[in-house]
């Protein structure tokens, strides 16, 4: 059952993602930001907590789940160090993926030749 | 502008180099040679570049067995910044060297400042040559392929080939008989993915002045071939031609469906790139006029002139297209 909500929680997103990307002139830059922006602002009310309970993985795999945790961590920080909690926390969750995401594009690379 | 015309500009040489997904289009086979990746067997898809447009340019020499110090001057551009391919070339072959950016319109510009230089400078023996690899530009202008974005419809593929021409006094079948040089067009077009239909404004504003100016119609070239407009732009020039009443639209047609089949070939609208033009040139209507299939064919090479820059400060896309006619003497 939860590999099938997981399927339905990250397909939607993808989806809403291809619709967007189909129908405006948005380069997939734009729409990544977007998603992460997204992200953010699903926090509000603890919408993408739920969205998490629903689909589990499905939820923590799009990149909207990158801005929900960014977010998260912003409001860990200004709990414990105030307004400058922002900018000291706001990679606090996030940079385990962001270091890994560089080190196996690095470990890649040294491997692999790009193709056509 | 005038028409220039032009009265000892033969074609002596010319070979084209192209890659895997060129010869598996419709013109499999009719290449002097090709690679099957986009390394040419060197490290970089650069160094592949350069490879590919030694490899056409020395076949030019010897195929007429011409020496290298009979070429007076050469003319040349590519797609990457600092025409680096062009130059890193030229820097061993030690001929005076004019490098041109004309974007996708590089082929037909080198001609035309070639046929200038003999008509009017006493220049002998002109090479001119241009080349576009698909890796390269899609790095520098769109994206590289290793980010995997996802392509709309209306983009076209970046040819993957080098050309050379070598043009003469000395008599020949195929003469280079008039040109007009375009004027750069802009119709504040902005979208990136479609420069076909940002091509097709210059290319209809430079034929009908070369219309007009030689008082031909359609009807009077075998064929008439535009650059890189693909299946979109190319849609676009001819209800432009037909709203203006012009008749025999079917001798118009474009480089960049030539080269690729686009209902087979994974190509989207059709093939692009100063590369593009040039193997149609040299690989289809040099051995067509040789043959007297045709007697008269005018191609319009189009280039867009995308700056990255430019575009991330939110300006349009220029354009620009030049003629050139090419007759079986």
């Amino acid at each position: 059952m939860s590999i099938i909500t997981a399927f339905i929680g990250c397909g939607t997103v993808c989806l809403i993602g291809q619709m967007i990307f189909d129908n405006t002139k948005f380069t997939p830059g734009h729409v990544t930001s977007l998603f992460v922006v997204a992200g953010c602002f699903l926090d509000i009310g603890n919408i993408y907590d739920k969205f998490i309970d629903f689909a589990g993985a499905g939820a923590y795999l799009p990149i909207t789940s990158f801005g929900h945790s960014m977010m998260d961590s912003v409001m860990k920080g200004i709990e414990s160090d105030g307004l400058l909690g922002i900018p000291l926390s706001i990679f606090d969750s996030v940079s385990g993926g962001i270091s890994s995401a560089i080190l196996f594009a690095f470990l890649v690379a040294i491997i692999f030749k790009p193709k056509s | 502008m005038k028409t220039l015309k032009f009265d000892n500009v033969y074609l002596l040489s010319s070979a084209s180099v192209a890659n895997r997904i060129e010869n598996q289009g419709p013109l499999r086979g009719q290449f002097d040679a090709f690679y099957e990746d986009f390394y040419c067997g060197e490290k970089s898809y650069e160094q592949g570049e350069i490879r590919m447009l030694r490899d056409s340019f020395n076949l030019a020499l010897s195929k007429n067995n011409i020496k290298l110090d009979d070429v007076d001057l050469v003319y040349g551009g590519d797609l990457i910044n600092q025409l680096g391919i062009s130059h890193y070339f030229m820097k061993n072959i030690g001929i005076p060297f004019i490098g041109l950016y004309g974007a996708c319109s590089t082929s037909c510009l080198a001609a035309i400042n070639a046929s200038i230089a003999m008509q009017n400078n006493g220049v002998d023996c002109v090479a001119t040559f241009c080349c576009s690899h698909n890796a390269t530009a899609e790095r520098q202008f769109r994206y590289p392929n290793e980010y995997g974005a996802q392509k709309p419809v209306t983009t076209t593929s970046t040819v993957t080939g080098a050309g050379t021409m070598i043009f003469s006094k000395q008599k020949s079948n195929i003469k280079l008989t008039q040109c007009t040089i375009g004027k750069v067009c802009d119709f504040d077009f902005k979208e990136v993915n479609d420069m076909g239909s940002a091509m097709a404004i210059a290319a209809y504003d430079t034929l009908i002045e070369h219309f007009k100016n030689t008082k031909t119609k359609f009807i009077d070239y075998d064929l008439v071939l535009t650059g890189d407009l693909s299946n979109i732009g190319l849609a676009v020039l001819k209800d432009m031609f037909t709203v203006q009443k012009y008749q025999d639209l079917d001798r118009l047609n474009d480089c960049g469906l030539l080269i690729y089949d686009i209902k087979k070939q994974n190509v989207f609208s059709g093939g692009s790139g100063c590369g593009c033009s040039m193997l149609v040139t040299i690989a289809d209507v040099f051995k067509k006029l040789e043959k007297m299939t045709y007697k008269k064919v005018l191609i319009c090479a189009t280039g867009a002139l995308l700056s990255n820059v430019m575009i991330q400060q939110k300006m349009s896309i220029p354009s620009i297209a030049h003629c050139v006619v090419y007759e079986r003497v």
